[in-house]
């Protein structure tokens, strides 16, 4: 054991004191995390480089053989604890009719167990089929600013909401301004579901040269022009259009709700 | 001193017989024995950081106008967790040290768990007897998975809410049960009640924590009781282990490891930005990021997502929506393949007997064939959870590199079991230590060797 190996454990031990006392310097003063993390990974590394100069010079190098005898058992000892096990039994199970009853009953526990699960939401029941749309709602911006049909330049969009639900995530709602006398538009607008009919995220994408909606999420990719149907990507089923009208004022609005359940699909969905 | 304190607990406990033993534990010296140890000190960090957060952390999802030196965003409307994740990184001293040190230490867990797992996998360790532990070790790689996500999902930023919602979209294309299932978890339809940070939150910092930490002891127990297997070389035989003793020499070699694993660990922390949660936002139920990426771990799941093909099936007037494939068969599938694979191979191999000598991959070119492939079914389907990313650099539309990976699917792993096989079959074909038996040499007295097999 040369003392120059000695000297440099002791060099890296010194090192981590420094770092110690580098980080509690830095804290108080409220230093970046940059001086902070960088002063307490050299106390690490002090203590690093000292472990392993403790394990290579210091300790020596023994190798130890073990052997592999506490498992299996003995056969005797095997045999005695089966012949427990089958003997517990058997007393357990002196009365069939008994232990049957006993299933019975613990299932009924079991059972009861699971209920207060329900506790934790409300039921599903037709929730996921409708939005706040409503027949003659209007359209409003993110800000609550009413959307008229003069809101958009052709070729962009805007999210909308019902009047009075804005920020509802079922109900957010694309418009779009198609150029004139494409698809079956009213007065050049269309307005889909913004919900990914895939896995939800919302279909925030408009590539207004090809008139398509694309997810940012998976890449499903939905033509406006022909009913919102999937042109590729994962997802299973067109967005839902939402059906409008222009009031006599100029407003835009609803003539009623989504036809079909916006969103990712869901078993009950038919 | 020490004597009176190995007295003092022996008269109470009767300890000195087993610390005779464990003290002497023969630890085997191959490095590769070491990647499970980085898992536990990554698990040791991050529940001394993930203490600090929790104590700084408001889970609550309640609307709250944020003020603070965060100026981008003050006066945004948001939820609490979002803006105490904000004052926890720009307010609190050491705080955004503390969290970004927590992120890489999570992202090194799993990462450090799947290395080890396929160490054991590739080397055989896995067999009789050690079936269980490879169960518990499958269970823990969920875990920490399960884990990953909930705190990905805690800061309720613009990315964590769309992790979410895609999650409950494949919680939703569960059959039968599905909508009751994300209406009780979420407390309702999505975008989730209020409830939902805090359950996240409870997950997150107590019951899947709690798990994994019982899970750990219980890989441990079952690693001291059985011991170490080891590879093969001189005095190792299938009855014994032949290593380092546990203390003080293996202990210093780990404990250096450990400190190792955190100064990593800080340094990454605070030098390479991670998850800067305040450049995405907080999270609005109609607005999206592109390009969007999870965790790494997360990745070969949103790959799935991606390339899958879009077919919901229509049966009796109900629906298995298309994610349902991706997002629940397959992980199922393939869970159920690494949790049985034990068994598999032993109704293929017909080896029941206990082995305490491992393989080297060459040595079982089947084995290391399935392995391969099933790395390379995980590496596209990640590559294809960042094909977004992959589109914007390289200037190809993103629906062409997501076919790109669908033919990816059943391309890579075909292509790697075949090339795995036929590596691994002409390593062996070369011979090794012990295809080739052990020799001894003697000099002769021509000066030369005499080569001398020994049986």
């Amino acid at each position: 054991m040369s003392g120059k190996r000695v000297r440099a454990i002791a060099a890296f031990l010194i090192v981590a004191i420094l770092g110690s006392v580098g980080f509690m310097v830095a804290y108080i003063m409220h230093a970046s995390i940059q001086l902070e993390g960088l002063a307490l990974a050299i106390a690490l590394v002090g203590f690093v480089c000292a472990a392993l100069g403790w394990s290579s010079w210091i300790i020596g190098r023994d190798q130890v053989v073990d052997h592999i005898n506490e498992y299996p058992s003995d056969s005797a000892d095997r045999s005695a604890a089966t012949g427990e096990l089958q003997q517990a039994e058997r007393e357990v199970s002196r009365n069939g009719a008994l232990l049957k009853v006993l299933y019975v009953a613990l299932g009924a526990f079991g059972l009861a167990a699971i209920f207060p699960f329900r506790s934790w939401g409300p039921a599903p029941g037709k929730t996921l089929f409708k939005t706040k749309w409503k027949p003659g709602s209007r359209m409003v911006r993110e800000n609550g600013e009413i959307v008229t049909k003069d809101a958009l330049n052709v070729d962009s969009t805007v999210t909308v909401f019902p009047e009075g639900a804005v920020g509802d995530a079922a109900s957010q709602t694309v418009l779009i301004r198609l150029p004139d006398g494409m698809g079956a538009s009213i007065d050049g607008y269309v307005a889909y579901s913004k919900v990914c009919t895939h896995a939800g995220c919302p279909v925030a994408l408009y590539r207004a040269k090809e008139h398509e909606l694309m997810c940012p999420c998976h890449q499903s990719i939905f033509d406006v022009v022909h009913g919102g149907k999937v042109l590729s990507g994962p997802a299973d089923h067109a967005l839902p259009q939402l059906p409008i009208e222009v009031d006599p004022q100029g407003y835009l609005r609803a003539t009623g709700d989504y036809p079909v359940p916006i969103g990712p699909g869901f078993w009950e969905r038919g | 001193m020490t004597r009176q304190f190995v007295d003092w607990l022996d008269d109470r406990l009767g300890t000195a017989h087993f610390m005779k033993h464990a003290l002497r534990k023969a630890f085997p010296d191959h490095w590769s024995f070491m990647l499970g140890e980085i898992n536990l000190y990554c698990f040791l960090v991050l529940l001394a950081t993930g203490t600090f957060l929790a104590f700084n952390f408001d889970p609550a999802l309640t609307k709250v106008v944020y003020h603070g030196p965060y100026r981008l965003l003050d006066g945004v409307t948001m939820s609490s967790a979002y803006a105490s994740a904000l004052h926890l990184s720009f307010a609190v001293n050491a705080g955004l040290l503390i969290r970004q040190i927590h992120h890489w230490a999570a992202l090194l867990f799993v990462a450090g768990i799947t290395i080890h797992m396929g160490r054991v996998f590739f080397t055989g360790a896995f067999r009789n007897p050690r079936e269980l532990n490879w169960i518990v070790g499958v269970v823990l790689f969920l875990l920490a998975m399960g884990e990953g996500f909930t705190g990905y999902s805690l800061p309720d930023d613009l990315l964590s809410g769309i992790g979410l919602r895609i999650a409950d979209s494949v919680m939703l294309s569960i059959p039968v049960i599905g909508t009751w299932a994300s209406f009780l978890l979420l407390g309702g339809a999505f975008p989730y009640s209020d409830q939902v940070g805090p359950r996240l939150f409870s997950a997150h910092v107590f019951l899947l924590p709690a798990a994994i930490a019982g899970a750990i002891g219980l890989h441990l127990a079952i690693l001291w009781r059985q011991k170490h297997s080891q590879f093969r070389g001189p005095n190792r035989t299938e009855h014994n282990v032949v290593g380092s003793p546990l203390f003080p020499n293996y202990a210093a070699k780990s404990l250096a490891l450990g400190v190792a694993t955190a100064a990593v660990l800080v340094a990454l922390g605070a030098f390479v930005q991670i998850n800067p949660i305040w450049l995405f936002g907080p999270y609005n139920a109609y607005q999206a990021a592109s390009p969007a990426q999870p965790d790494w771990y997360v990745g070969w799941l949103d790959g799935a997502l991606r390339i899958s093909f879009p077919w919901a099936l229509h049966i009796f007037g109900h629906t298995i929506p298309s994610p349902f494939f991706p997002g629940v068969l397959l992980p199922g599938v393939l869970f159920g393949f690494l949790i049985l694979w034990p068994f598999i191979e032993r109704a293929i191999t017909k080896d029941r007997q206990p082995h305490q000598l491992l393989d080297r991959p060459r040595d079982k070119p089947w084995r290391t064939a399935v392995g391969v492939a099933m790395f390379m079914l995980a590496l596209d389907l990640t590559l294809a959870g960042s094909g977004d990313v992959q589109a914007r650099y390289l200037h190809i539309a993103v629906n062409v590199i997501n076919v790109v990976y669908r033919w990816g699917f059943v391309v890579a792993p075909s292509l790697g079991f075949v090339i795995a096989y036929a590596l691994a079959n002409e390593l062996r074909k070369r011979g090794g230590v012990h295809e080739a038996g052990r020799v001894r040499l003697r000099r002769n007295d021509r000066g030369g060797f005499d080569e001398e097999t020994i049986p």
